[in-house]
C-alpha cells in the first residue's frame, strides 16, 4: 500500500472524467438491475413500486447468506429468490379484483424495508465475504485508473442482460405474450392466455432482478449492510423506467447516466471546485427534470407506455 | 353534533371502548420495574450498532447498566419528529423512567423542551443541545469537545501521510463539523506545515454510496490518510482499507473494521460520563444543566494507536494529549487565516475550548481545500 501512495499519481483535473466514468460503473448496477426488472413488470401491464423494499431485502438477505455460508454468490442467488417471493406477493395481491397495484407496491415497499431492518439487526457488525471483481486495468500503471477499471461481474451481467431483454421482448414468443398482456389484457385473454399468470411471472422476474441489485449494494459497493444503505435508489430506479420509455437498452443508459451524475459532485470537490456542491449533488435530479420537460408533450401520452398500466389506462 | 343523533349502536360501542381503555389503564401500573430501581431511558436516532454516533451512546448506556440499582430501557431508530415525544412519554408512563437520554441533536427543540415542561419530575439529559436559562430546569444539555481528539488524530495523520494530502468526508458545513476539520488540519500541520486537507461534503448525515464515492475520489487525487464526520464511518473506513490507504476513525473505535489501516480515531467517551451522571442522579446531587468537557474531563478519548503509527507520530500525539489533559492549551490561536486568506484570529489572541465563539465557527483554516457553501 505504501507503494501505491508513494507513486502518488495525483490525477488533477483528469480525476473528474475518470471519477464520473468510474462512478458510473460502480454506482449504476443497482439502478440497472432494478430498472430492468421494473421494465419487465411494467411491460406486462403492472407497476411494482415495492422494488425499493425488495432492494433493501435483497441487500440484507445477500449479506446474511454470504456471511453464514461464506459464498457471496449464494448470497446473490438468495437475494434474487427473496426478491422473487416479494414479486409473487405483489402479483398475488394485485390479481384480486379491484386492488390497486400502486397502493400494494407502497405497502410492500414499507413492509420490505421494515422487515429487512428487523431481521438485519445482527448483520450490521459482522463482515461478510464480498463479491469478486474483474481487473480490466492490469495494463495501466496509474493506480486510480486501475481501480476505476475494476469491474464487478454483476455489472457485466447487466450489460449483457439489457440487449438480451430488448431482443427477447421483440423476437420471442414469451416476449410477444408479455407485451400483449401489457398492451391489451382483452387481446391476451382472447388468445387464451391468463393475464394474471403472465403478470405473476413478469413481477417475479422483476423482483428477482431487484433482489440481485440489492445484493450488489451490500456485497460489493459500498459493500456493507446498514439501514441507510439504499437511500432511495430503488424508487429512483422505478422512475428511471418511465424516463427510459420502457426500453431495456435505454434503462441501461439511464442507469449509467445516473451513476455518473451522482459521482460528479464528489469528483469536482476532490479537485478543488468547492463552491456550490449542493447544486452538483443535485445533478441527477436536475437532469431528470430537464429530460422530462423536453420530452413530454400535452398533446399525446408518453410514447412507449404500455396501454394497460394503471397510470395510462383511462 | 346534536345529541339525539347518536344511535344506540354508537352509544354501546362508545361505552365498550371506554370500558376497554379503563381496563388497560388498570393493568398499566403493574409494569414498572422493581421498587427502588432507577429506570433510565435511552433514545437513539439510528441503529445501536452502527459503528458510529449511536453505538458510542449505546456503549455508554451499557456502562450505566452495570451500576447497581439502575435499569436501562432503550429504543432505536426514533426519528427527530413527534415520534420521539411518544417514545419519551411511553418510557415515562409505561416503564417508569425518571432519567432520559434523548441522544440525537434534533430531539432537543421542541420535543425535549415540550415533554420536560409537561413532566417536571423527570430529568432530561440531552446530547449536543444548547441549554439556556429560559429552558425548563429539569432539562439539560451536555457535549464533548471532540475537536481535541481530532487534533491528536490529525497529528498522527500528518506524521503518517507521505503525499502530504489528507482527505475528510464531511456531512454538512455546520460549526461542529468545521471545528473538527480545522482541528484535524491544525494537528497535521504541526507535523508538516505544507500539508493540505481536502474536504468533500456529502450533504447529509448518512449516505453510504455517496460517502464511498467521496472516499474514492479523494483517494484518486492522491490522498493517503482519510477521516470523516458522518453518522456511520463504516463505509469510509472500509473503503480506505480496500484501497490500501490509512484512515482515522470517528465517534467510536472502528479498528476491527480495518485492523491494518486504522491509525487512531476521535471517540466519544460516554462510558465514562453516563455512569457518573447516573450515580449523581441517584444520590440526588445536582447535575449542571450545561455540561461541556474534552479529553481532560473524560468526555472524549483517542483510539489506541494502530500498527502503522510510527514512533515519532506516537510521541508527538502523546505530547499533545498531555498538554490538552493539563488544560490551558488552545488549539485555536492567532495569528490564523482562513483558506480564503482572511484573518480570523488576530495575532496574540487565543480561544480556549470553552469559548462560545468556537461554537459558531464558519470558516475553514488555511490548508483546507474546500468551501463552507
Amino acid at each position: 500500500m505504501a507503494v501505491a501512495a508513494a507513486a502518488g499519481t495525483a490525477l488533477g483535473w483528469w480525476g473528474v472524467p475518470l471519477g464520473v466514468v468510474a462512478g458510473a460503473v460502480r454506482v449504476s448496477t443497482p439502478f440497472l438491475f432494478v430498472s430492468l426488472g421494473e421494465c419487465l413488470t411494467e411491460r406486462s401491464g403492472r407497476i411494482n413500486l415495492g422494488l425499493e423494499g425488495t432492494l433493501v431485502m435483497g441487500a440484507m438477505t445477500g449479506y446474511g447468506v454470504s456471511y453464514l455460508t461464506g459464498s457471496p454468490w449464494l448470497g446473490v442467488l438468495a437475494a434474487g429468490l427473496v426478491g422473487a417471493v416479494f414479486g409473487a406477493t405483489h402479483a398475488a395481491f394485485c390479481s384480486l379484483p379491484r386492488v390497486n397495484d400502486i397502493a400494494i407496491g407502497i405497502a410492500l415497499m414499507l413492509f420490505g424495508i421494515g422487515l429487512a431492518f428487523y431481521i438485519g439487526k445482527p448483520l450490521i457488525e459482522p463482515q461478510a465475504a464480498m463479491l469478486p471483481s474483474i481487473n480490466l486495468g492490469w495494463w495501466s500503471s496509474v493506480p486510480p485508473l486501475r481501480d476505476a477499471l475494476r469491474v464487478n461481474v454483476l455489472f457485466l451481467i447487466g450489460v449483457v442482460l439489457a440487449p438480451a431483454l430488448v431482443w427477447g421482448l421483440k423476437n420471442t414468443r414469451w416476449g410477444l405474450i408479455l407485451r400483449t398482456a401489457g398492451e391489451s389484457a382483452d387481446a391476451a385473454l382472447a388468445l387464451g392466455y391468463s393475464v394474471n399468470l403472465i403478470r405473476l411471472g413478469a413481477t417475479m422476474a422483476g423482483g428477482f432482478l431487484a433482489g440481485i441489485g440489492g445484493s450488489f449494494l451490500s456485497l460489493y459497493y459500498p459493500g456493507s449492510w446498514n439501514e441507510r444503505l439504499s437511500s432511495g435508489q430503488g424508487i429512483t430506479a422505478v422512475a428511471l423506467v418511465i424516463f427510459a420509455r420502457w426500453d431495456p437498452m435505454l434503462c441501461f443508459w439511464a442507469s449509467i447516466l445516473f451513476g455518473g451524475a451522482g459521482a460528479f459532485g464528489p469528483a469536482l470537490q476532490s479537485v478543488g471546485v468547492t463552491e456550490g456542491y449542493y447544486l452538483f449533488n443535485a445533478a441527477p435530479y436536475i437532469l431528470t427534470l430537464l429530460i422530462m420537460i423536453i420530452t413530454c408533450s400535452p398533446r399525446r401520452t408518453l410514447t412507449g407506455a404500455p396501454a394497460e398500466l394503471s397510470i395510462t389506462r383511462s | 353534533m346534536a345529541f339525539t343523533r347518536i344511535s344506540r349502536r354508537h352509544l354501546l360501542q362508545g361505552t365498550a371502548a371506554i370500558g376497554a381503555a379503563g381496563a388497560i389503564a388498570g393493568l398499566l401500573p403493574g409494569r414498572p420495574a422493581f421498587a427502588g430501581d432507577v429506570v433510565v431511558g435511552f433514545i437513539y436516532v439510528g441503529s445501536r450498532d452502527d459503528y458510529g454516533y449511536n453505538q458510542a451512546h449505546a456503549q455508554g448506556a451499557a456502562a450505566l447498566k452495570k451500576v447497581p440499582g439502575v435499569k436501562v430501557v432503550e429504543e432505536e431508530n426514533v426519528p427527530e419528529t413527534d415520534a420521539v415525544e411518544k417514545t419519551m412519554e411511553s418510557m415515562i408512563n409505561l416503564d417508569g423512567a425518571t432519567l432520559l437520554f434523548p441522544t440525537s441533536f434534533g430531539y432537543y427543540n421542541p420535543h425535549v423542551l415540550k415533554i420536560a415542561a409537561k413532566d417536571p419530575k423527570v430529568r432530561f439529559e440531552h446530547c449536543g443541545g444548547l441549554w439556556t436559562e429560559k429552558d425548563p430546569k429539569n432539562a439539560a444539555s451536555y457535549f464533548g469537545y471532540i475537536d481535541e481528539a481530532q487534533y491528536v488524530a490529525g497529528i498522527v495523520a500528518g506524521h503518517t501521510s507521505k503525499t502530504g494530502k489528507l482527505g475528510f468526508v464531511a456531512a454538512k458545513p455546520i460549526p461542529q463539523v468545521l471545528r473538527n476539520i480545522n482541528a484535524y488540519t491544525l494537528g497535521a500541520q504541526t507535523a508538516n506545515p505544507k500539508i493540505t486537507t481536502q474536504v468533500i461534503f456529502t450533504g447529509d448525515w448518512s449516505m453510504p454510496v455517496k460517502e464511498a464515492e467521496a472516499a474514492n475520489s479523494l483517494i484518486d487525487q492522491g490522498v493517503d490518510v482519510i477521516t470523516c464526520h458522518v453518522d456511520g464511518p463504516k463505509t469510509v473506513v472500509e473503503t480506505a482499507a480496500r484501497r490500501g490507504i490509512m484512515v482515522t476513525g470517528y465517534h467510536c473505535d472502528q479498528s476491527v473494521l480495518a485492523p491494518k489501516a486504522y491509525l487512531t480515531g476521535a471517540e466519544w467517551n460516554w462510558e465514562g460520563l453516563y455512569p457518573k451522571f447516573g450515580k449523581m442522579f441517584m444520590a440526588g446531587e445536582p447535575i449542571p444543566n450545561f455540561y461541556r468537557g474534552g479529553l481532560k474531563e473524560g468526555l472524549v478519548k483517542v483510539s489506541a494507536y494502530g500498527p502503522a503509527v510510527g514512533e515519532a507520530a506516537r510521541k508527538a500525539a502523546d505530547d499533545a494529549k498531555a498538554k490538552l489533559m493539563a488544560g490551558g492549551f488552545a488549539i485555536f490561536k492567532g495569528p490564523m487565516t482562513d483558506n480564503k486568506g482572511k484573518m480570523v484570529i488576530a495575532s496574540g489572541q487565543a480561544h480556549g475550548q470553552t469559548d462560545p465563539v468556537l461554537e459558531r465557527m464558519d470558516y475553514l483554516v488555511e490548508g483546507v481545500v474546500g468551501s463552507t457553501s
